[in-house]
């Protein structure tokens, strides 16, 4: 009876997370939607954003985000799966120990404190490392949450490490194969889907930050071009979102677009995480066929 | 065995911590509720400060009247007072005929009262050799026309234009007054380039570090370790610095009033608050947060 009833509430839990997901696409669609209508096509891709004048071009902040989000991942992948593969693979007992909880103490920072940081440190060790006008770029915000994304990339990659079996190693090295090769040739791809988990939900978090960013990116509405931009200023969805919500009437032409920007959020990490289950389906499916 | 102990220890856990939450809830709080009347103070981050100190000076003459007093922006004040989520809003801005028309459709009328008056500081680094500029010259720099600090009679350097968010009154003022020179047909528009920042401090602290950078703000919330530059209406001058006296004499260019905006004509305890804020207590803590108090 009792297994009767915990079977459902798992099911109901299961279900609900598509029910919500469903719910809040839903609620974004119907108040973001009327923007496409309210504002001309050209308008909302044009590069200028003022809306208290009624200038709603996304491209600035479409660019903005992406910008940032693609130095954070510069940043974030190299370092977080770097230190993952030391914690897991080379570092001795003690140093893993040491290493693993102090790290995952850094991921529950509260990212508004880090933001508060950066405007203080990171900003000026930015404008005067690099001589630029001022310290307030996009790089300043890719820093930080390339700082924020690591110990999520971290932590998870090397659970996904460790689970790899102790079998395949040993098997590496007995063929010869030095530790370097073992680890880049055995033991990460054999952990590849933990891994690219991990760098889905670093990046996710990046993506999705919003007061870290907007403490440090200057927030200027320029349209990124090349990448040079990443020593400009640059405003974020997230951070444009949070800045002006509070501010805009219900219902309003602002209203809208803000939500259809959040539509394009949305979208954007949808649309990141297909691409990502993708690959690791099919790198699944070229394993087994490689293993039958 | 041990999981269905734990399972009850932890139900027993819930049910105690449960119970010591209704407890004092249902002895202690019903007295103060009947007590005490809210005012929601909500808006311009400029008067935050102001605010504040009104609130907390009048709640200790009157305890029976709580304050609670948040920022945002203008903006986020006034939409506050139309969704009826504040009982008062403060502006450093005029309502907008846009704002006055949506709050009239929702069924708030809009009661305007002037509370202080405040004015715009230009600030830069205190190395920065710039010591005087004319609307002009800020409106050429604000709007992208002057790049360099040496078009200006200062060093070599590009300009780093700060502004605050478009949510704020202080930017609505300044793209207004100083960028459009007050004239309603203008449409030039802040330069891309500005930064946008989220805060009076976001401001500060970027100028005192950086020397190449110029800012605006509310005059209570210049300090010592920011260079005030001093303003003219045009060339021939005469160049003045931010002051109570300046702002009263007519002669610095960049003053505004303050607002405090109601949902229709205040009443009640609302109403003895705000005939006190225009009173002489209150108008002496204007003074001292360096704002300039009504004249009385």
């Amino acid at each position: 009876m009792s297994e009767f009833v915990i079977t459902r509430l798992i099911k109901t839990a299961g279900y609900s997370a598509i029910l919500f997901i469903g719910l809040i696409f839903i609620f974004l669609l119907r108040e973001g939607s009327p923007a496409l209508l309210e504002v001309p096509l050209p308008s909302l891709v044009s590069g200028r954003w003022y809306p208290i004048e009624g200038y709603f071009g996304l491209l600035p902040l479409i660019g903005g985000s992406l910008v940032v989000t693609a130095g954070a991942a510069m940043i974030a992948i190299p370092f977080g799966l770097g230190t993952a593969i030391y914690l897991a693979e080379i570092a001795p007992r003690w140093a893993r120990e040491l290493l693993k909880p102090l790290i995952e103490l850094l991921g529950g920072l509260p990212s508004v404190m880090l933001g508060f940081l950066g405007m203080l440190v990171l900003t000026s060790v930015v404008r005067e490392t690099l001589n630029l006008p001022t310290g307030l770029t996009a790089l300043t915000g890719a820093l930080l949450l390339g700082g924020i994304a690591i110990p999520t990339i971290v932590s998870v990659a090397e659970d996904a490490l460790d689970a790899v079996p102790r079998s395949y190693r040993e098997a590496g090295l007995a063929l010869g194969a030095t530790k370097w090769q073992t680890i880049w040739r055995v033991t990460l791809p054999a952990a590849r889907s933990g891994v690219l988990t991990a760098v889905m939900l670093g990046l996710g978090r990046a993506i999705g930050e919003t007061m870290a960013v907007m403490m440090v990116t200057g927030n200027a509405p320029v349209v990124p071009t090349g990448p040079g931009a990443l020593l400009h200023p640059a405003r974020t969805m997230t951070a444009t979102i949070a800045a002006e919500m509070g501010e805009v009437a219900n219902g309003s032409v602002h209203y809208h677009v803000l939500f259809l920007i959040g539509i394009v959020l949305f979208l954007i990490s949808l649309a990141v995480n297909l691409a990502a289950s993708s690959l690791v389906f099919r790198a699944r499916k070229r394993a087994e066929r490689i293993l039958s | 065995m041990h999981r269905p102990l734990r399972a009850h220890l932890a139900l027993l856990l819930t049910a105690l911590a449960l119970v010591g939450c209704w407890g004092p809830s249902a002895n202690g709080s019903q007295p103060t509720l009947i007590a005490s009347t809210t005012i929601e103070n909500k808006g311009s981050d400029t008067m935050v400060n102001l605010a504040l100190a009104w609130a907390e000076s009048y709640q200790v003459s009157h305890p029976d009247v709580r304050i609670s007093v948040t920022g945002g922006g203008s903006g986020t004040g006034i939409a506050a007072l139309i969704n009826r989520t504040a009982v008062i809003a403060n502006a450093s801005r005029k309502i907008k005929p846009e704002e006055k028309s949506e709050a009239i459709a929702n069924g708030v009328d809009p009661m305007e009262l002037v509370v202080a008056r405040d004015a715009i500081a230009i600030i830069v680094n205190t190395n920065n050799t710039v010591d005087h500029l004319t609307i002009d010259q800020l409106s050429e720099i604000y709007s992208g026309v002057i790049n360099n600090w040496a078009e200006v009679g200062g060093r070599d350097g590009l300009i780093v234009r700060l502004s605050r968010e478009t949510n704020s009154g202080t930017h609505v003022y300044f793209l207004e007054q100083v960028i459009r020179h007050g004239d309603s047909q203008d449409t030039t528009l802040f330069a891309p380039e500005t930064l946008l920042l989220p805060s009076s401090e976001g401001i500060s602290a970027e100028i005192r570090q950086n020397p190449n950078a110029i800012g605006y703000d509310g005059l209570g919330y210049v300090t010592p370790d920011l260079k005030v530059v001093a303003v003219a209406r045009d060339a021939s001058g005469p160049f003045e610095l931010p002051s109570a006296a300046t702002v009263e004499s007519g002669s610095y260019p960049l003053s505004r009033d303050l607002y405090m905006y109601t949902a229709g004509e205040p009443a009640g305890q609302t109403a003895a608050y705000l005939q006190w804020i225009l009173g002489p207590d209150a108008q002496a803590i204007v003074t001292s947060l360096g704002f300039v108090p009504l004249q009385p």
